[in-house]
């Protein structure tokens, strides 16, 4: 393989091990804030039980995902440096100002919120929690922003193959970059209610039914019913965007070949671009229209607008993004299913005692469905994007370094270890905090003190 | 605006330079004593692990975060000199991020993970903090040697390894001199009475290499007026060394006094050696290939990342002494409750 193949598998291996980590800090920032205002206005310790156990898992997050974030910051120069010698004025001054307004805001105040809660007021330690929530959605918008505008750029002119910037205005808020931010924070939304709902139910699996597991399997599950049909509708706007800056994504994401109206929706088809058609297609007649253009009879472009006189392709490779497509939106249904039929087991007042125990079996690796939504998402729009880098300005090749392949293979497998060794382990110690959380001996529930003394005195660095 | 003060297209990079430099300095004095206590490690029993952690678990993550913002500069304000540089400087550059998440990482998992795998953990942290160390000091040898590729090179850039994680590891040792007391403390200053020697080594073969290889830079130190006004950088260095030495032989003394001495002193001395290095460097961003002002931005683009960070800056700064404030005094258990 050669080193721009594998240069972009490790860009891809890294920015796909890095946001898993954010996804999770972003809402969870807001929800820990959540527990503690509740806890603030109730003093049920419930609410500060449930606020002891997620600050470890964000904080076991929040490493995660500095560490592998200062991977990105260093592989622009590294391994893609044409990315800033070609768009550098405009990509510059957005990364600067997220480095500025939000990481060091939330990396201080981390400090405070975990380890400050017994040296200083409440006041202090409530407004260190918000601050840290609103750094890590500070970080999601500029980062997006960045995003959005290598997907529609706006406001810059070229100069000698070099971008300048013209409207910092229409820089940030370029066209798709509402859509995408929305998305993605209400992605973020979503993984966490899936997270804090697999684990309670998990922790309720292994015989732990303490007011602090009931709250936080309420609070999820209304959570992620709630943003579920929110994100469906943001999802179906950020669709028609797509479909306007860029409808060679949206065509290889239907596997819509040829230009044509009532489209189907293809539920099932394996897209083969060497003979541009597809396999095994299972569809819905006119479907993928009436999303797309609302009529049924909708003209929706193809694939094949998109090849050059020489019959080079200007449009994504198919295949994956067709699939991870699929894969998204499979997983949103299934939330949208398993988190509506939860707040009906538990409807007047029944709790989540109501929630048959198959159902909450399930529940457990759905912990994790926002990590595989996300991802999917991701690939779905980052590879669609190709091969293009910044959409219409750069292609990916003409940014990549002239690095030689043997040292990226190196660097790529040793960072692909570190992530496999890491990622199991932070799984692992997921389910071991949880069994813990459960095992420490709290028969009585309804006993004002705050959490029993064997948590107390487990030193959290 | 822009022209406020002067062709903008020569003091929006001078500024950023000095900006760049800025976050250098706050990242090698900040991080280099956590890297430090994380080189340490081995020479510590277990009691004495959590302590040292315990006395940079508040602040290690915004010390990295210093490192992001230089990298930031560079990336942002010379985006053709971050190219250059970090693929001349590949393989260090990913030794280190491993390094750094490692031990980033190891902070987290040597407390959350079931107690039997927490000595595998500490040593992710040691071994993350000096392949980090390690990486670093590299990078420092190749940069001062031009970034060139030769055997020479290699040699000196392995030297300058091992002196900068000696570098850290006393850095480190007077932080833990500082925030710790008993027997540990009185370890921490057998730990630096160790140290000075690597961190004197050190700062001597950068000091006479510096100019060796570079006769541009030799003529900035070695011509009249300049050496005598540049004369205090070498003399207060080594004023500060001397006072250094003394006081470790006195330290821990009975009522705790003077326990801060060590720190702030190998802070000035860190600050000293950074002086000299960026005047002898000054204007290049890439040893005498490429300026500051040939790397730069376009002033547009420069200007309006200046108008963020003149308000920004001095917030950060203030939070960052709001933090270290409340964390202020001997280091304690550190708990979530």
């Amino acid at each position: 393989m050669d080193a721009f193949m594998l240069s972009r598998i490790q860009f891809g291996a890294n920015i796909s091990f890095h946001i898993l980590f954010p996804t999770i800090t972003i809402a969870l920032g807001w929800v820990l804030l959540f527990f503690k205002l509740r806890f603030n206005a109730t003093k049920d310790h419930k609410w500060m039980g449930a606020y002891r156990f997620w600050v470890k898992v964000f904080a076991l997050s929040f490493a995660m995902g500095v560490v592998s974030g200062i991977t990105m910051s260093f592989q622009f120069g590294t391994n893609w440096p044409g990315f800033m010698e070609a768009v550098g004025n405009i990509a510059g001054p957005l990364l600067a100002y997220e480095i500025l307004t939000a990481f060091f805001l939330e990396a201080v105040f981390l400090g405070i919120m975990l380890f400050g809660f017994s040296r200083v007021p409440n006041w202090l330690h409530t407004t260190a929690t918000f601050l840290v929530a609103f750094g890590t959605t500070m970080s999601a918008f500029w980062i997006l922003v960045l995003n959005s505008w290598m997907h529609t750029p706006a406001g810059f002119e070229m100069r000698d193959g070099v971008a300048f910037a013209t409207d910092w205005w229409a820089i940030i808020f370029n066209p798709s970059m509402p859509y995408r931010l929305t998305h993605m924070l209400l992605a973020s939304g979503l993984t966490v209610a899936f997270l804090i709902l697999g684990f309670s139910a998990f922790r309720w699996l292994i015989g732990d039914r303490r007011p602090d597991v009931r709250a936080t399997f309420r609070t999820a599950a209304w959570m992620g019913a709630l943003l579920i049909p929110a994100q469906i509708y943001m999802g179906d706007l950020h669709g028609l965007n797509t479909l306007e800056h860029q409808p060679q994504k949206v065509a290889a994401m239907e596997g819509n070949w040829d230009t044509k109206s009532n489209v189907p929706l293809l539920l099932f088809a394996i897209p083969d671009e060497e003979a541009r058609e597809n396999l095994y297609e299972v569809s819905v007649p006119n479907l993928a229209s009436i999303i797309l253009t609302h009529k049924a009879d909708g003209v929706v472009q193809g694939l094949n607008d998109f090849v050059a006189e020489d019959g080079t392709a200007l449009h994504p490779p198919v295949l994956p993004v067709f699939w991870s497509f699929r894969i998204m939106v499979g997983t949103g249904v299934a939330m949208l299913l398993l988190s509506w039929s939860a707040l009906w087991f538990m409807r007047r007042g029944r709790g989540p005692g109501g929630v048959p125990k198959v159902m909450k079996i399930i529940l457990v690796p759905m912990a994790f469905s926002g990590w595989v939504a996300t991802l999917a998402g991701w690939y779905t729009t980052e590879i669609g994007r190709q091969p293009w880098l910044v959409q219409g300005v750069l292609t990916t090749e003409q940014a990549v370094a002239d690095v030689p392949a043997p040292m990226v293979a190196t660097s790529l497998t040793a960072y692909l270890l570190v992530y496999v060794f890491l990622l199991t382990a932070y799984i692992g110690v997921l389910f071991y905090l949880a069994r813990k959380a459960a095992d420490t001996d709290n028969s009585d529930d309804r006993k004002p003190t705050p959490a029993p003394k064997g948590a107390k005195a487990i030193p959290a660095e | 605006m822009m022209e406020l003060f002067g062709n903008p297209a020569h003091w929006l990079p001078l500024t950023f330079a000095m900006l760049m430099g800025l976050s250098i300095l706050v990242y090698v004095v900040l991080d280099g004593f956590d890297l430090g206590v994380g080189v340490l490690f081995p020479f510590a029993d277990d009691a004495e692990k959590d302590r040292m952690v315990a006395s940079i678990g508040p602040f290690w993550d915004a010390n990295e975060t210093w490192l992001v913002l230089a990298i930031g500069i560079l990336l942002v304000a010379f985006p053709t000199a971050h190219g250059v540089i970090l693929t001349a400087l590949y393989l260090p550059v990913a030794i280190m991020l491993i390094g750094l998440i490692l031990r980033g990482v190891a902070f987290e998992f040597r407390v959350k993970a079931p107690a039997h795998h927490k000595h595998l953990w500490d040593k992710a942290f040691f071994a993350g903090s000096l392949m980090t160390a390690l990486a670093q000091g590299f990078m420092l040898g190749k940069y001062i040697m031009g970034l060139d590729g030769g055997f020479g090179t290699w040699i000196f850039a392995m030297i300058t390894a091992v002196f900068l994680a000696v570098g850290y590891s006393f850095i480190g040792a007077c932080w833990i001199i500082l925030k710790t007391d008993s027997v540990l403390q009185t370890k921490a200053v057998n730990w630096a009475k160790g140290g000075i020697w690597g961190l004197i080594i050190g700062l001597i073969a950068v000091s006479l290499a510096t100019p060796w290889v570079s006769p541009r830079i030799f003529d900035k130190w070695f011509t009249f007026p300049e050496f005598f006004l540049l004369l205090p950088l070498p003399l207060m260095s080594s004023v500060l060394i001397a006072l250094l030495w003394y006081a470790l032989r006195h330290l821990p003394t009975r009522n705790d006094s003077w326990a801060w001495f060590p720190f702030a002193a190998s802070v000035v001395l860190f600050m000293l050696a950074f002086f000299g290095m960026a005047y002898s460097f000054y204007p290049y961003v890439v040893p005498d290939q490429l300026t500051i002002y040939e790397a730069a931005s376009a002033p547009e683009s420069l200007f309006i990342i200046l108008i963020g960070s003149v308000f920004v800056l001095p917030m950060i700064a203030g939070y960052t002494v709001l933090s270290y404030t409340i964390f202020r005094g001997k280091a304690t258990e550190l708990r979530y409750d």
